[in-house]
Formats: C-alpha cells, sequence, structure tokens
C-alpha cells in the first residue's frame, strides 16, 4: 500500500526532481527556439543581400546558438528516465498516447535537426547558398516541430481526448490521432510556449548587442542584431498575447479550477472581474471559511474581462474554486457542473467497475479452464469401452449435459458481470482519478504559487513587450545607439525574459495539481512505489550535475561573447 | 559516381569535424554528458520500475492492482 511508504514526501521529491530537470531543460529549449530564427533571418538577408558582413553577422550568432544547443541536447531524455522510474503507473497508464508523440518526435524531428545542423555548421563555402540556408531553416523547423510533439504529449495531460481506455491492459489507447495531435489545448499550447521561446532568442541577441554597446565595441553588429531582434520581439510580443488569450480560454473550459487558482477566485460569478496585481490573505486556509481571499487588490481597468477573456462574454459566469468544489453551477455546454463528492463518487464507481471487471475476467478464465478440465475428463470416461456399453454412458451424458447446462449459466453471469462492469467503467471513466480524492479540498493547487507565477508571466511579458516597442522606435530612428538606460534594460532583461517563461511553466503544471492526468489521475495514483530517500538522493545528482553543465555553459557562451564576431567593421 | 558523393559526404564530416574550435570542447561536453545519462544514472539510477515484471501481462496485473488498492 502506498499509504505504508512516506507518500507525500514521495510525491513532493518526485514533482520537484521533475520540475528541477524541467526548469533545467527550458533554459536551452527557448534559447534554441528563438535565437535560431533571429539566425536565420539575418541569413536570409545575407542571401538576398550578399553582404558579408550579414554571414559574419549571422554565424557569430549561430555559434552562440551551437553552444547552447550543445549543452541543452538530451537534457530532455532525463525527464523520460523519470517517467519510467518515479512515474511508472502514469507511464503505464498513457499508453501509446504518450508514445506516438514522443515516437514522432524522436524520428521525424530529432533526425531532421540532426541532419540539417551539420549542414549549418559545416557546410558554409562548400554547399551552395541557398542550400545552405534551407539547412539552417530546416534545422530550425525540426527543433520547431520537436518541440510541437513534446507539447501535444503535455497538452493531452491537461486536456485528455481522442483515447480510449483499455480495461484489459489498463492503458490508454489511441482512439483519434488527430485528435491527439490537433486538440485545441495541445496547438494554444505550442504556439504560446514557441512564441515564448522566440520572445527570450530576441531579447538575447538584443540584450547581448547591448552589452557590447555598452563597452562601445562591434557597433555596427550590435546595432544590426538589435533590429533585426527587437522587430522580431515585438511580433513575437503581439502573438504571444494573442495565443495567450487562446490558452487562458482554454484553460477556463477545460480546467477551470487552475484558472480560479491564476485568479485567486474562491466565489465566481458572472461580469468578473481579472486581477491585475494583489497580495493573497495568508489567513484564509479553507475555500469555505469567511476570510477574505486578498489583503489588497487591483483589479484590471477593464471591467468584467476576466468572463471576456475566458468565454468571450463580459457577462459569462466563470465559477470560483467554491463554485466548483460544490458544483450546480451551469457550464458553457449547457450541462450542470458536478460537485467535488459528485464526482469523487463517480471516481470510485470507476474504480470499482475496474475491480469488478478484472474480477469478472479471472472468474471468466477459471471458469473456462474448469469447464474444458471437466469436459475432457468426460470425453475420456466416454471414450472407455466399460462406459459406452452400458447404461453408464447414459449417465454420464446426461451428467454432461447438466454440467454444460450449469457452466453455460455461470458463464452467461460472469459474461454479465463484464459486461456491465465494462459499462459502468466507460460512463464513469471521465472522473476515474476522482476515485483517489480523499477530500475536495484535494482539488485545489497550490494557490499562492499559480497566482504569483501567473502575475509574474503576464507582468513580465507586458514590460518586454514595451521594451521591445521602445527599442525598435529607438532602433530604426537610428537612436538605439546613445540610450544607454535602453541597452542596460535588455541586457538584464535577458533574464527576465527566461524567468517569465519559468513563470509560465509554474502556472501551466502547479496550477493543474492534484493532476497527472486532469480528472482521470493524481500524481497519487501515478507515483512508484519507491522510498523518498531514493528520490531525494537523484534530486541532488542532478542538481549538482545540471550546475556543473551550466557553469560549463555559461564560460563556453561568455567566452564567445567576449571573444565577439571579430568583424571588420571598417571594412564596409 | 555514387562511390564518390558517399565519399564527398564522409570528407565533408570529417573535414567539419577536423576544423571545428569551440566544437571540440562541445562535443567533449557531450559525449560525457552521455555517458553520465546512459551508463551512469540510467543504469543505476532511473532503471524502469515495471522492468523487473518479465511479461506484459504482469506489468499490467501490477498496474492494475496498484490503481485499485490505491483507491481504498
Amino acid at each position: 500500500m502506498i499509504a505504508e511508504i512516506d507518500n507525500i514526501s514521495l510525491i513532493d521529491w518526485s514533482r520537484a526532481q521533475f520540475a528541477l530537470t524541467a526548469f533545467y531543460h527550458w533554459l536551452f529549449v527557448p534559447l534554441t527556439l528563438g535565437l535560431g530564427i533571429v539566425q536565420a533571418v539575418m541569413e536570409t538577408i545575407y542571401y538576398k543581400t550578399g553582404d558579408e558582413f550579414w554571414k559574419k553577422t549571422a554565424q557569430f550568432w549561430m555559434k552562440l546558438f551551437g553552444i547552447n544547443f550543445a549543452i541543452g541536447v538530451a537534457t530532455g531524455l532525463i525527464l523520460e528516465f523519470e517517467f519510467g522510474t518515479n512515474w511508472s503507473n502514469y507511464s503505464w497508464f498513457v499508453g501509446d498516447i504518450f508514445g506516438a508523440p514522443l515516437a514522432i518526435e524522436g524520428v521525424v524531428a530529432f533526425f531532421m535537426e540532426a541532419t540539417f545542423i551539420a549542414v549549418m555548421f559545416f557546410g558554409w563555402n562548400k554547399v551552395s547558398k541557398g542550400f545552405h540556408l534551407t539547412s539552417t531553416w530546416l534545422t530550425i523547423a525540426g527543433a520547431t516541430i520537436s518541440a510541437f510533439w513534446i507539447l501535444v504529449a503535455n497538452g493531452w495531460m491537461q486536456y485528455p481526448t481522442g483515447m480510449v481506455f483499455n480495461p484489459d491492459t489498463v492503458r490508454n489507447e489511441m482512439g483519434s490521432f488527430w485528435a491527439v495531435a490537433f486538440s485545441p489545448v495541445a496547438l494554444n499550447k505550442f504556439l504560446h510556449t514557441v512564441l515564448s521561446g522566440w520572445i527570450i532568442g530576441a531579447m538575447f541577441v538584443a540584450g547581448i548587442s547591448s552589452w557590447y554597446l555598452l563597452r562601445k565595441r562591434e557597433v555596427k553588429f550590435a546595432l544590426a542584431s538589435i533590429k533585426v531582434a527587437v522587430a522580431f520581439g515585438l511580433i513575437a510580443c503581439f502573438l504571444s498575447i494573442w495565443t495567450g488569450d487562446g490558452s487562458a480560454s482554454q484553460v477556463a473550459k477545460q480546467q477551470p479550477m487552475k484558472l480560479a487558482a491564476m485568479e485567486g477566485l474562491y466565489e465566481g460569478g458572472e461580469g468578473v472581474n481579472l486581477v491585475g496585481a494583489g497580495i493573497l490573505n495568508p489567513s484564509k486556509k479553507e475555500y469555505n471559511d469567511n476570510e477574505e481571499a486578498f489583503l489588497f487588490k487591483i483589479d484590471v481597468p477593464i471591467p468584467k474581462f476576466l468572463s471576456y477573456l475566458a468565454f468571450g462574454k463580459f457577462n459569462a459566469y466563470v465559477p470560483g474554486i467554491k463554485n466548483i468544489i460544490e458544483g450546480g453551477y451551469t457550464k458553457p455546454d449547457g450541462s450542470i457542473a458536478l460537485s467535488a463528492e459528485e464526482k469523487i463518487a463517480r471516481g470510485k464507481l470507476a474504480i470499482n467497475a475496474l475491480a469488478n471487471y478484472k474480477t469478472a475476467k479471472a472468474d471468466s478464465v477459471l471458469l473456462e479452464h474448469k469447464a474444458d478440465s471437466i469436459k475432457n475428463a468426460l470425453v475420456l470416461a466416454a471414450e472407455t469401452e466399460n462406459y459406452t456399453e452400458t447404461s453408464e454412458g447414459d449417465t454420464i451424458t446426461a451428467i454432461a449435459l447438466t454440467g454444460d447446462e450449469l457452466f453455460a449459466e455461470k458463464k452467461a453471469a460472469v459474461h454479465a458481470k463484464i459486461a456491465d462492469s465494462r459499462q459502468q467503467l466507460k460512463e464513469n471513466f471521465a472522473y476515474f482519478g476522482y476515485g483517489y480524492i480523499k477530500e475536495p479540498k484535494e482539488l485545489i493547487p497550490p494557490l499562492g504559487l499559480t497566482f504569483y507565477a501567473f502575475r509574474v508571466m503576464v507582468i513580465l511579458g507586458g514590460f518586454l513587450l514595451l521594451l521591445f516597442a521602445f527599442a525598435t522606435y529607438f532602433s530604426y530612428k537610428n537612436k538605439f545607439e546613445t540610450k544607454r538606460w535602453l541597452q542596460w534594460t535588455c541586457l538584464i532583461s535577458i533574464f527576465l525574459a527566461i524567468f517569465a517563461g519559468q513563470a509560465g511553466w509554474v502556472v501551466a503544471e502547479v496550477g493543474r495539481q492534484p493532476w497527472a492526468i486532469q480528472d482521470i489521475l493524481p500524481t497519487s495514483a501515478a507515483i512508484s512505489k519507491l522510498s523518498a530517500s531514493s528520490v531525494q538522493l537523484t534530486f541532488f545528482i542532478f542538481l549538482v550535475l545540471f550546475t556543473v553543465l551550466l557553469i560549463a555553459e555559461l564560460k563556453i557562451l561568455t567566452s564567445a561573447i567576449k571573444k565577439g564576431p571579430q568583424i571588420n567593421e571598417n571594412k564596409n | 559516381m555514387e562511390k564518390s558523393v558517399l565519399k564527398r559526404i564522409i570528407s565533408f564530416y570529417v573535414e567539419g569535424f577536423k576544423g571545428m574550435t569551440t566544437g571540440k570542447t562541445l562535443w567533449l561536453i557531450i559525449l560525457v554528458k552521455l555517458f553520465i545519462m546512459f551508463a551512469v544514472l540510467k543504469i543505476f539510477f532511473f532503471p524502469s520500475y515495471l522492468g523487473k515484471f518479465d511479461s506484459a501481462d504482469k506489468k499490467q496485473n501490477y498496474v492494475s492492482n496498484e490503481l485499485i488498492q490505491r483507491a481504498k
């Protein structure tokens, strides 16, 4: 029994380990996605103009791209190790739903990336300009497609769709590949996540270029790089607002508890305001006590904005935490929301149905076995001369018939039990995970972390939009070189952009707790029966390993930056 | 003709690797990292938890029992 081990500690350490690995992995991925596009745009300018300056410029950023790529490559595989060891029930349960996107990612995207990256780095002056440029774009396309499949897998965990649960194998099987691959949650997640990578990449180029300007070196190179990066960053920011809106809308539909946590919303209603900033009240311990949710808060000046963002109508009903737990409100699809208690009851029905199905299946096998044994014995007896030529033969035939009838009845009963339990499981499977929930309050994700991380992401996103807007304006007015405050801001904002991206992941992953798979499998059922101390040990091993790798990257990266692009700027 | 294409591809990679500067250090880091990941971490710290069962039947029985028991 899981209760025999230190369950909470095991889950927390396993989650912490996964978070550490994901955080670390996410330091490299966005830079690959974003910096890749910037360098490809620069190479495209070189292809169009034939200007060697742009070739050197693209080559320098490509070098930094290569360093980042090399240090980051394969760090995502550690997450897969963790699935197999720490989250084995989950890994088995998700079956080919998770396997298919990851396999496509491995085979198509990774090999595409790996093939063309060689041409990108080794092919200068060896292949035609057009082929080289194509390879550069295909490398970035490979990395982006790779991200797509990973995010499809993640999107499915947030919004499980397109699958059929098979109680025989205890696995989810792909019902519709297209429903999984193009679920609205997966698509929004992909777009929003990749765009955040573009913003980080653009900020990185603008920030490093600003560092050169602050040191009054590589001026032409820095100003040219900034022009490309900030315009790209500005476009990415605008697109990110659009995809962020799409993501919020999906969260409202599929994960209302996450939305309520993001907003610190306990009591929902129609025409709900969006919280711009606020401090949660630490005295509020329960969702149904009478404490205020906030010590202080400022709503966004647009009234009823949360309702609008969530459902596209200013008067739309947005449920709060208390409403979601108590149920009874009308959902956007017109159905009435079940209470947490009802969902828990239906979850228990689903799990009991699985247990009954398994028992009935075992009974069925046993019955078949018994029937076969008796039948074989009777056939053997009937074949014996003594019985066939005496009246006892008739008796045995009669016994066999009675036996068949008896088994037929039992078999029918078992088959009915199999069919009933399968049907009951099917009807309640959408609530399967609720069967593991002991108290409704377990359904509330860590509120403070979700609420503040969301604000950090949005506020920093807004700040970066303004920064890119200013930087684009001054850059295209040829005034960027004199704006030292802007250069400093761009340099510091590299870290802010990375921080915003990480905060976004905190919202997505912490906000969906306690679920490993939304509504279907909580982390408490997904986890392997390990000792917490073994997970602690590997947590610290990773911490050391990642820190060493990060130091190595920073050292090589800063050394390459200090060396600079080495372009003779007086030449052109 | 085919051989010459193959030769050209091989020489493309050989020359590319020879001409690397920072790349050599990066490859060393990649190889060390992969060694640590697959030869140390995967084998000693991250074995497949269900790998102890030698058939799919045993794995599914184990997981179904776990899923049923943990709800109690």
